[in-house]
């Protein structure tokens, strides 16, 4: 298992270093410069700037210096931000996201696997109906439409909690993000869930379980729902990279200051090395849920050894 | 020996009594078991033959309480004076593996992939019995050795993937005799396996049998494993009872056309011609069953009268009983 972990760290090296450069060249190969906006500065100052951040030089070598920083664990300065770095600034927010991210990860598994579960068990009753209609509207209802009504629901017709901010991570602050966060996931898993759990407990071993008389929880809890989980734990990798990075909408209705926004910002103001910053960033975190999934995918399958 | 003791005695394990196992289908109703009657007293061995679709397995089934949802029961199953199949699932749930346990066609899906042969081997034992761990590791681990599990006590720790098919069959037979209990029913439990392993098993389940005395169900399209291990036997056929006798009767004297054929389809070495002796045609469906006698239509006997009345069951003076319009003697082709 040790070695296997070591091996996935050597292997997301030359993945990674695909990715920067990949999305580096693809980047400056766009027409336009962070620079180049509707307010057009004078030659002179435009010819000081781009010689402060190298733009004068060949691209090639703009690589040369990033890579040379990203080295020493130096992500650049923001071209849009000024007196801000790019590691500054993805500290600052990043555990915010990661903060929504974990809460809504956490909320999502339990409520979308019982949901799926409890759906399973009570196949083609109304229960299990009801269940999945939500869950239904969960994945059509985009979170974009979500936020709002949150907000319209508790901070305006009622006054429970603060409409936006960020407050330290402080709970009444944290209540929407994550109920706009986590909707759609809780439905994805509960879909999940409650298939592969069906399947499971149609298999010959949970017939061998029920003619040993063994109870209907121990029958659940112990025979079936390590299976069942499989198919959930693969969507989980890929899934809790979005939830902590695809805060976009939260953090532009909730104003949480989270990482989501420096995504779009990123791009619009053809900030580069923010861009990069969070490129590299997502990059890593999926090769790393990926590793993870695949730890606990041999912790569960017996027959998956590494 | 005789077929069935006195009814309702104290010495028979298991009376069913009009057995019937329906399935409601969107298209239509599904009788899959009609009418079963037997008994099964203690230590005795009663094997369940058939083709597949004929009801066999779903009989088995319907004695465990295991039937799939859209399965309904009528009549009466005594086992040890009560019926078992009114019992609720939490009752149920004391006499499965305890007293009834179940050897399932498919060694190779029906363990738990994801847990230690150790782990679901004690689980009986802790659950049924109420041991402690150790307790009931030290029973398992005997158990295995009383199925010839070769490092009974290494494999333990191991996971069914690490079996053979043989090996995991093993497995299974020691699990239901964990407990002991007074009736194992063995759906098929040699289909799976290879004939070699088919024999080994065969010869395990039979000194079990003179081992613990237990009552054994043998379900089984295969008549060779019949009369290697079986008193009685009961010929199913569309779910309802062909012959029921004791094996040497139905070995020597059967007396209906579908066992007559049965028997005739054994292969042998010793035979001139080439060809396997089949019974032509499929079995009807069960959906829509004929008036008549099920068999009618693959009958070499058949007559106007088996189109359109169902035989009854009759008794003959030894006990053995066919269900058949055709008179043991003298009705030509």
């Amino acid at each position: 298992m040790l070695t296997f972990i070591l091996k996935r760290i050597l292997e997301a090296i030359p993945t990674l270093l695909v990715l920067i450069t990949v999305s580096f060249f693809l980047m400056h190969s766009a027409p336009g410069s962070p620079f180049s906006g509707e307010r057009t500065l004078p030659p002179e100052v435009l010819a000081n700037i781009n010689a402060k951040y190298h733009l004068d030089e060949p691209v090639i070598n703009q690589f040369f210096y990033y890579l040379g920083g990203l080295l020493q664990g130096d992500l650049g300065p923001s071209f849009r931000y000024k007196d801000f770095t790019i590691n500054e600034l993805i500290a600052q927010s990043f555990p915010v996201s990661a903060e929504i991210g974990l809460w809504s990860f956490l909320v999502a598994l339990v409520i979308g696997v019982g949901c799926g579960v409890i759906a399973a068990l009570r196949q083609n009753s109304w229960v299990d109906y009801s269940v999945m209609a939500v869950a239904n509207l969960g994945i059509v209802l985009p979170n974009f439409v979500l936020a709002p009504l949150c907000i319209l629901v508790f901070s305006i017709y009622n006054q429970w909690l603060p409409p936006g901010g960020w407050n330290g991570g402080a709970w009444p602050y944290l209540v929407m993000p994550v109920i706009a966060m986590s909707t759609s996931y809780i439905a994805q898993i509960a879909r999940i869930t409650r298939g592969s759990m069906i399947e499971t407990m149609h298999s010959n071993f949970i017939r061998t379980a029920k003619a040993k008389g063994l109870p209907k929880h121990r029958i659940i809890f112990k025979h079936a729902l390590r299976p069942a989980m499989l198919p959930v734990i693969s969507y989980l990798g890929p899934a809790f990279v979005g939830i902590i990075t695809g805060s976009v909408i939260v953090d532009v209705y909730f104003g949480t200051g989270g990482i989501g926004q420096h995504f779009i910002n990123g791009a619009l103001n053809r900030d580069y090395s923010m861009v990069m910053g969070v490129t590299i960033l997502v990059g890593t975190l999926t090769i790393l849920f990926n590793a993870v999934v695949d730890v606990l995918y041999a912790l569960i399958d017996p027959k998956i050894r590494y | 020996m005789l077929l069935d003791k006195a009814l309702n005695s104290d010495t028979n394990l298991l009376e069913v009594d009009n057995l019937q196992v329906a399935f409601h289908t969107p298209d239509g109703t599904v009788t899959a078991v009609n009418n079963l009657n037997f008994t099964l007293g203690q230590g005795e061995t009663l094997g369940i033959v058939g083709e597949s679709g004929s009801g066999k397995s779903q009989t088995a089934f319907a004695l465990m309480g295991l039937l799939a949802k859209n399965g309904n029961i009528q009549g009466e199953a005594r086992f040890e004076g009560d019926n078992i199949l009114s019992l609720s699932d939490k009752a149920m749930n004391r006499i499965r593996s305890k007293d009834i346990a179940m050897i399932f066609q498919d060694p190779m899906t029906s363990l738990n992939p994801y847990m230690k042969v150790g782990e679901q081997l004690i689980e009986v034992l802790t659950l049924h019995k109420g041991m402690k761990k150790a307790e009931a590791f030290e029973a398992s681990v005997k158990m295995l050795d009383a199925v010839k599990m070769p490092e009974a006590r290494k494999r333990m720790a191991m996971y069914p993937h690490e079996f053979s098919g043989g090996m995991r069959q093993r497995v299974m037979i020691a699990m239901a005799l964990l407990c002991q209990p007074k009736l194992l029913i063995a759906d098929e439990p040699t289909t799976a396996l290879d004939v070699t392993v088919q024999a080994q098993i065969l010869t395990l389940l039979n000194e079990l049998k003179s081992d613990f005395n237990t009552s054994i169900i043998m379900i089984t399209h295969d008549l060779g494993v019949v009369a290697g291990l079986c008193d009685k036997v009961l010929v199913m056929y569309a779910g309802q009872t062909m012959e029921y006798g004791t094996a040497e009767d139905i070995f020597y004297h059967p007396t209906h056309p579908y066992t007559q054929g049965l028997l005739k389809a054994i292969p042998r070495l010793d035979s001139d011609s080439g060809l396997l002796a089949t019974i032509p045609g499929n079995p009807p469906n069960l959906l829509n069953l004929p008036a008549g006698c099920p068999f009618e239509a693959r009958c070499e006997f058949a007559r106007a009268q088996c189109l359109t009345q169902a035989p009854r069951l009759d008794t003959f003076a030894s006990g053995q009983r066919a269900a058949c319009h055709k008179p043991t003697e003298g009705w030509a082709v």
